[in-house]
């Protein structure tokens, strides 16, 4: 980017120590096994082996599968050991299930520690999509030592960690589960590589990976699926008859360079960069054989590398474009404006509304409706009712469980009589001033106790004025990532904490985000580690706010390390609130 | 519960770049790591005896901590030892040789729940007090680890009837959802349901019966279970679309009956024309009418096939109807349908075109169901907003559009920008040149 305003940033700790960790201990693990023949994942389905030894590396949301396979191969006399190694952790629960099914010593089980992957310099994984639904819809913990555990190792590496913020539940969990294990293992003096922590739960900010991605990286995500730090490319951006693996971090230049832009520029920016290469290819012509010679062996392979690069992705936006300009990407967005504007609502749920009756995408169907109830408090009965309707009939009346699950989690409800009273103050907060408002959220907010997405955006300036220009080319703030429109609230509470060192003067957001939040500071030396800051969200976060984040790091001096339990999006986010496997 | 795993907490914490050493001989190593395992916890109890003393002060019940622990089969045992500082000395001297074990396990209900997250060997057999589990329950959701919460739920459920643990779980929200979540995975059913019946969660426990026809595969036995799914106690809404569901499928049974050998007797054009992709079984309502439009349009209202039928049965829109209904036909580019849908008639016989929803939506529609531009202008002609029209119309290039609109705009100089935009000697080049030089009209420029 053009702007980057401070250098004097920290360089950022060395994470590649992490994969060397993990992988030692799987080799070892495995070493163990003798012969292992095969790795194989756990499906619903017959397995078609035939090796003698089978090694199974688990995906844990299936685990009360595997005594089907272990009986499927039983009943066809094929008897055989298997070693099940679970990642990151041993389930009791499925332990209790081999000795039921009379199948425990035949299965025998251990455990592969592996909590973080980088998938970047800055970006953390522990690629762990399950936990926002184990977690926020089901109300199991089984993840919370799993993600205080990820912070122990983080921190007997790179900490000790001098201040720690957090906010919601499951954050407070997790820090009491990290300090429980830091008391228990030695403590050794090391200069510290990160300074602060924050913590946040998903169910803080729900609005944010809900809204549409228009970043390049967040775009590539919603569209492509970026898996593991790697994208499919399939043949349509290639230009081929083949699909293309392609990693995507900070190795590839071109991508580095293009990643936090908002989409509108990366076009300008890629024909540039065109310009550039050609002019360095041209610059052949008129070379003596010696210069050749130099030219060929030094910068012709990285022109290559680079002009590979750059029409991979010249391809992967023509493609998105398409995509985009196909459904009437324009009219989706300024709905999407309207609503966290909270403008022309009922123009917004009629646009819903004929989305749902031409049974375009179901999911993103979904995704508006939560966007609305998200932002409105709640959906009038009357919508509610008429909306849902008319979902069960576009996209099936098994969705009843889907709704269901939307209702627990808070993220598509039908406003109680009660609330009535928000949906007031929101109207008369638009006819008075800023001060008068809060004075009226104060009084109202004592008899509606649900989160208010409206009263959160006033305090925290979070929808910008529409009527001003906001120019993408010069981001001014967080709110590029969404043209302009609005400021991630996730990010932007990060923000007040770190500035204010705390939560004071914050009291009143807290209240309305429902509170568990918390500081603790721990002050030993203060070095250069301050100011590099591990945000650690519970249930996902979009590349979005990782592009929001690293912006705030540019303006402020700071580097930003993104620990996340899975990189999520709309489309994941909602799926997996799906109960449509059997 | 045996653990083969290394201290790795110790790899872990130590030098940055240490790698492990493997052991070639398994065996060897096995029994090295046994007798760590037992130096271990020989070395815990030991210094679990030191903790007690440091902590023999009076929890929130008013009772001695480590004395608390200590309820149970053993009580009797503990409480002879009047000065703790006894028990320092070689407590297991004074213990019979068979008893020695039973005291390893002799953990409190904080220390069990420690060692299960450090994966140590555990016992819970000794918690059979009620008092004793649920101690042990509160201890689990104190730690925050869910592992350990459903593991103690396991156990109690094997050790308390079922009525006793639904009771204490009702004041339990977490480990309730923990049990609930459990439940669910293991596809117990029949337990769950009688859980939330007796937590009068009556709307949980019908939704989860319901959700069981998505492991009914035959559509017979799924018709068959919806049917009985009527009867179950839904919100009053969520009965309205159970029984929706139901008459779908028993609807979509029929149906496909009928088509399937109505298809292969090649009796109807229809479905030699159009042969059908998939079958209409388990789709939406939605979709359902769609494929209504598309093979049994005209069919009168009293089929349970026919478009009228099912808008009927299932209350569906007028917007509905009218945007399905227009795919459908569009699709089959029969136009005339298209029209007729648009067409009203006044008292006075005069038709008019109207429609619930904007025309420049429908000339959408009908654009991506590619529409020729005759039938297109028609639609495009009826948008009310000026500008709207032209913008679609030069989208759509429907020339007459463009240039009658002009010309009742009276706007010359558009008409000649126009001109300069169609291909010179074309029908609406000529046209355009006609009305230029028609010097009856009064031009506004």
């Amino acid at each position: 980017m053009a702007h980057s305003v401070r250098r004097d940033a920290p360089e950022l700790p060395d994470f590649s120590l992490l994969k060397r960790l993990a992988r030692d201990q799987l080799i070892y693990l495995l070493e163990q096994q003798h012969d292992v023949d095969k790795l194989y994942k756990v499906e619903h389905k017959p397995i078609l082996y035939r090796t003698v030894r089978g090694c199974f590396l688990y995906p844990l949301t299936n685990w009360f599968l595997f005594p089907d396979v272990v009986n499927a191969d039983k009943a066809f006399g094929r008897f055989r050991r298997y070693k099940i190694i679970f990642s990151p952790q041993k389930f009791y629960a499925c332990e209790n299930l081999l000795e039921e099914q009379g199948i425990f010593g035949d299965v025998t089980t251990d455990e592969w520690s592996f909590y973080l992957l980088p998938l970047d310099d800055d970006i953390i994984s522990l690629e762990l999509p399950e936990f926002f639904r184990d977690y926020f819809l089901e109300g199991d913990q089984r993840w919370v030592r799993t993600a205080g555990s990820a912070l122990h190792l983080l921190h007997s590496v790179y900490g000790p960690f001098s201040k720690v913020y957090g906010i919601g539940r499951c954050s407070k969990m997790a820090y009491e589960s990290w300090r429980e294990q830091v008391e228990e293992g030695e403590q050794r003096a090391r200069q510290a590589e990160i300074g602060n922590v924050f913590l946040i739960d998903r169910d803080v900010d729900l609005v944010t990976p809900l809204c549409s991605q228009v970043v390049y990286e967040g775009l590539v995500d919603d569209i492509f699926r970026i898996k593991c730090g790697c994208v499919e490319f399939c043949p349509d951006v290639t230009s081929s008859d083949k699909s293309i693996k392609v990693m995507l971090n900070s190795q590839d230049k071109v991508f580095n360079e293009i990643r936090n832009e908002h989409f509108s520029q990366v076009f300008g920016f890629l024909s540039q960069k065109a310009r550039n290469l050609q002019t360095a290819y041209d610059k052949r012509s008129g070379m003596d054989i010696k210069q050749m010679k130099t030219f060929v062996s030094e910068e012709l392979k990285g022109l290559k590398q680079e002009h590979r690069l750059l029409s991979l992705h010249i391809g992967a936006s023509e493609s998105m474009m398409k995509k985009k300009t196909k459904q009437d990407f324009q009219e989706l967005l300024k709905t999407e404006h309207s609503l966290l504007e909270g403008f022309e609502i009922r123009e917004c749920i009629s646009y819903i509304e004929e989305h749902i009756n031409r049974q375009v995408s179901m999911v993103e169907s979904m995704r508006l409706l939560c966007l609305l109830s998200l932002t409105e408090n709640g959906l009038l009965p009357k919508d509610y009712r008429s909306l849902k309707a008319q979902f069960l009939q576009s996209y099936g009346i098994e969705h009843l469980l889907t709704f269901s699950n939307l209702k627990q989690l808070g993220l598509l409800v039908e406003q109680q009589p009660g609330e009535t009273l928000t949906v007031m103050e929101s109207r008369v907060g638009k006819l008075v001033n800023d001060k008068t408002a809060g004075k009226l959220t104060d009084a109202f907010s004592s008899l509606a106790k649900k989160s208010n997405f409206r009263a959160l955006g006033r305090r925290l300036n979070l929808v910008p004025k529409s009527d001003e220009e906001y120019d993408l080319r010069v981001p001014r703030d967080m709110a590029y990532i969404f043209s302009g429109a609005y400021i991630p609230l996730s990010c932007k509470l990060i923000e007040q904490v770190l500035e204010r060192d705390g939560w004071t003067g914050l009291e009143e957001v807290t209240r309305m985000l429902n509170g568990h939040e918390f500081a603790v500071t721990d002050a030993r030396v203060k070095t250069d580690s301050q100011r590099i800051i591990l945000v650690m969200f519970l249930g996902g976060c979009t590349f979005s706010e990782i592009s929001a984040l690293r912006f705030l790091g540019r303006e402020k001096g700071l580097k930003f390390i993104v620990v996340t339990t899975a990189i999520t999006n709309s489309a994941r986010l909602l799926e997996s609130m799906l109960d449509n496997h059997a | 519960m045996i653990r083969g795993k290394p201290d790795e907490d110790d790899y872990w914490n130590s030098s940055k770049f240490k790698a492990f050493t493997f052991d070639d001989e398994d065996d060897d190593f096995t029994r090295l790591k046994e007798s760590k395992r037992a130096v271990n916890s020989i070395r815990s109890l030991v210094e679990e005896e030191d903790e007690e003393d440091d902590v023999e002060k009076v929890s929130w019940s008013g009772e001695p901590v480590g004395r608390k622990a200590k309820t149970g089969s053993f009580q009797s045992f503990s409480e002879s030892f009047g000065d703790p500082s006894i028990r320092n000395y070689a407590p297991e001297l004074r213990k019979p040789k068979s008893e020695y074990k039973d005291y390893v396990s002799d953990w409190t209900p904080e220390e069990t729940v420690k060692r299960m997250q450090q994966g140590k060997v555990y016992s819970l057999e000794k918690f059979r007090s009620l008092q004793d589990k649920l101690l042990l329950l509160d201890e689990a959701v104190n730690a925050h680890d869910g592992n350990v919460i459903t593991a103690v739920l396991i156990y109690l459920k094997k050790s308390l009837s079922k009525e006793i643990l639904f009771r204490e779980l009702i004041t339990r929200e977490i480990a309730l959802r923990h049990y609930i979540h459990y439940l669910k995975e293991i596809g117990e059913q029949k337990l769950l349901v009688e859980l939330f019946k007796s937590m009068d969660r009556t709307e949980d426990m019908a939704l989860m019966q319901y959700r069981d026809h998505l492991n009914v595969r035959d559509e017979n036995k799924k018709r068959d279970f919806l049917k009985n799914c009527l009867s179950f106690p839904f919100s009053p809404d969520d009965a309205t679309h159970v029984q929706d569901h139901y008459t779908l499928l028993e609807r979509q049974i029929i149906i496909e009956a009928n088509d399937k050998q109505v298809e292969s007797s090649g009796q109807a054009d229809i479905f030699k024309k159009y042969p059908r992709k998939a079958s209409i079984l388990n789709m939406p309502i939605i979709t359902t009418l769609y494929y209504s439009c598309f093979y049994h349009y005209g069919e009168s209202d009293g089929t349970f096939s026919s478009p009228a039928n099912i808008r009927k049965t299932f209350r569906i829109s007028d917007k509905q109807f009218l945007l399905t209904c227009l795919g459908a036909r569009a699709k089959l580019k029969a136009w005339f349908d298209v029209d007729a849908l648009f067409t009203t008639k006044n008292w006075l016989g005069y038709t008019k075109k109207r429609s619930p929803i904007g025309f420049h939506r429908i000339v959408d529609i009908l654009q991506k169901n590619n529409a020729p531009v005759q039938v297109l202008q028609d639609y495009v002609n009826l948008v009310e907003d000026v500008e709207q029209k032209i913008s679609l119309a030069q989208k759509y290039k429907c020339h007459d559009v463009i240039i009658n609109t002009y010309r009742d705009l009276k706007d010359r100089q558009q008409l000649i920008v126009y001109r300069g935009k169609v291909e010179r000697g074309s029908s609406e080049y000529r046209k355009i040149e006609e009305i230029l030089s028609n010097s009856q009209l009064r031009w506004k420029n």
